[in-house]
């Protein structure tokens, strides 16, 4: 043994479970004060399918922070964009969503998510490239050049599609509720639980078992160190930057087709929300933003049905409370 | 293999401040090159200028026929300069082996090299999958300096290596970088421990103010105590 190696016993790593398990631990607290199975069930099933579809949202969003170091306040022009798109692709297949038949059912839901999420993954290149580029490292400017973006984007969807709301119906194989005992779990929330839970699988086996992953997950932590090993980070900024715009897309696809319509005022509504999921989970964090996600769903389903008045600010109590318990969010990200 | 750095009047400007004020200097092919001097006086500045991490506002810097001083850090890396610095670096949040990975930029590990490495840096093969972040001050270190070595290069720029670490760990890192220099490669080391400077030095440089005041042999600049104190306000034998 060298000296180097003297006094090499290295503290074991402790499996930091605890943030993980809060949605289990608001679910188990929240159950009794409901009071009936059935309805806790509902509103959990509900919740975690609303959890799914924010995290779609919100972890690209966590990425473009994490790792670029960019407060992209156009973040939720994706979501409107990807809304309609999905909507765009529907339309025209009506039939192939109206048929009695499972396999046209899911691919027109799928032809409307993939093409949401291609078309704003490509937009976010433009945007990247035009609104976001030339203000890097400027945080008041990045504020002010996305919000720019934004109101620009949100202008030409209205331009483009008009004012009015744009019904969107579900698939017919995805419409109703699957009736267990006295609860009701409505399809497309399983299928949208489904969905979020490929996606989260997905972006985990991307960053953890791929070299673009370790690339990105050492970015969000040292970005310079990772250009001094010989890696172009401005490349890697643009993918990332067009993955969270794609995945960005898909939430607001999903998200269209669970309210049944389209509007350009979507992006903007989700916005705040993704902003505090990605500050509960830990900046740069995507395991955190799955769990904040989650944990933000199910306290606003809870809260809207034990004190409605309360759901309005339950988001922001949700904050704090994980703030002050953990004020770099519940998995923060090394070097951030 | 390696290939010889040649600074000439290079500049550089943080915000307002003008740190690098003309540096002239060389380091010659496959030798170890010591770049000395008092707190402030613009060592530090110099590697990340030479490794493109800020960028040069006059003057040439050349590896060998190639001038790199308009090269992103990226780039020079590419062509073969590896780079440990002050604050180590280390992703906090990967294991050992993917900090590794990380600087086996070409390919994936080379299995000959890592046992190389493994060799005098031991304690990077016993927690190999552990989290770079949970190791010591000085294995941390050995991670950089590894990760900067995990690839033969033809520079390796390395910041401080010693500081903070513990006199025993010190030593067996001076067995380290002597190993390192046996490959041949062309180092610049940034040093405040003079017995390290000394004991693994072929060349010194001794910056102060923003210029290079003084080159010559290490061994020369540490058979001087006069020159010693004159340059950098030590002795070297309040240093042993």
């Amino acid at each position: 043994m060298t000296a180097l190696d003297v006094g090499a016993a290295l503290p074991r790593r402790k499996a930091d479970i605890l943030p993980g398990l809060t949605p289990l631990i608001v679910a188990l607290v929240a159950a009794p004060l409901i009071g009936s199975f059935s309805t806790f069930l509902t509103l959990t099933a509900a919740g975690f399918a609303m959890g799914m579809m924010i995290f779609a949202m919100a972890s690209g969003l966590t990425l473009v922070f994490g790792m670029m170091d960019v407060l992209n306040f156009g973040h939720g022009a994706f979501v409107a964009l990807g809304a309609y798109i999905a909507a765009l692709v529907l339309l025209p297949l009506a039939s192939w969503s109206g048929a009695e038949s499972v396999v046209l059912n899911l691919a027109a839901f799928a032809l409307a998510v993939v093409a949401a999420a291609l078309v704003c993954g490509a937009f976010g290149w433009i945007f990247e490239r035009l609104i976001v580029k030339p203000v890097y490292g400027q945080h008041l400017r990045q504020i002010l050049a996305t919000i720019g973006g934004a109101i620009v984007a949100e202008q030409l969807l209205y331009a483009g599609f008009g004012p009015d709301q744009i019904p969107l119906a579900l698939p017919a194989t995805f419409q109703g509720s699957f009736v267990f005992g006295e609860a009701a779990v409505e399809k497309y929330r399983l299928l949208a639980t489904l969905v979020g839970l490929a996606v989260f699988a997905g972006e985990m086996l991307v960053l953890n078992r791929t070299k673009i992953g370790l690339l990105i997950r050492a970015g969000v932590e040292n970005r310079e160190m990772v250009e001094a090993l010989g890696y172009r980070i401005d490349r890697l900024f643009v993918g990332v930057f067009m993955a969270g715009s794609a995945l960005a897309g898909l939430g607001g696809a999903m998200m269209a087709l669970y309210r049944g319509q389209v509007h350009a005022s979507i992006g903007a509504e989700f916005l705040v929300l993704c902003f505090i999921v990605i500050i509960i989970g830990g900046l740069g964090s995507v395991g955190g933003s799955f769990v904040a996600s989650i944990l933000v769903a199910l306290i606003a389903n809870y809260a809207g049905f034990l004190a409605p008045k309360l759901a309005l600010v339950s988001n922001i109590l949700a904050m704090v409370v994980v703030l002050l318990w953990r004020p770099r969010g519940l998995y923060p990200v090394s070097g951030r | 293999m390696s290939a010889g750095l040649v600074l000439d009047g290079v500049h550089t400007h943080i915000g307002r401040y003008h740190i690098l004020q003309g540096v002239d200097f060389e380091a010659p092919a496959g030798r170890t090159t010591m770049l000395l001097g008092r707190n402030g006086a613009g060592k530090t500045t110099a590697l990340r200028t030479i490794m493109g991490l800020w960028r040069a506002s006059g003057g040439r810097i050349a590896l060998g026929p190639t001038s790199i001083e308009r090269l992103a850090a990226s780039e020079v890396a590419r062509l073969g300069v590896g780079y440990a610095p002050e604050t180590m670096a280390v992703f906090s949040d990967l294991t050992v082996k993917e900090n590794l990975a990380l600087g086996a930029r070409s390919g994936p590990l080379d299995d000959s090299r890592l046992a190389w490495i493994f060799g005098f840096f031991p304690a990077l093969r016993k927690f190999w999958l552990s989290r770079a972040g949970s190791l010591s001050g000085g294995q941390k270190q050995m991670l950089s300096i590894a990760r900067a070595i995990v690839e033969p290069r033809q520079l390796l720029l390395i910041d401080e290596p010693t500081k903070g670490l513990a006199p025993a760990i010190v030593g067996a890192l001076i067995a380290c970088l002597k190993e390192i220099k046996t490959t041949g490669v062309t180092i610049l080391l940034v040093e405040q421990n003079f017995r390290v400077a000394r004991e693994v030095g072929d060349e010194a440089r001794v910056m102060d103010n923003g210029r290079i005041v003084h080159r010559g042999a290490m061994a020369q600049l540490a058979a001087d105590e006069a020159l010693q104190n004159r340059l950098l306000g030590l002795s070297l034998d309040s240093h042993q």
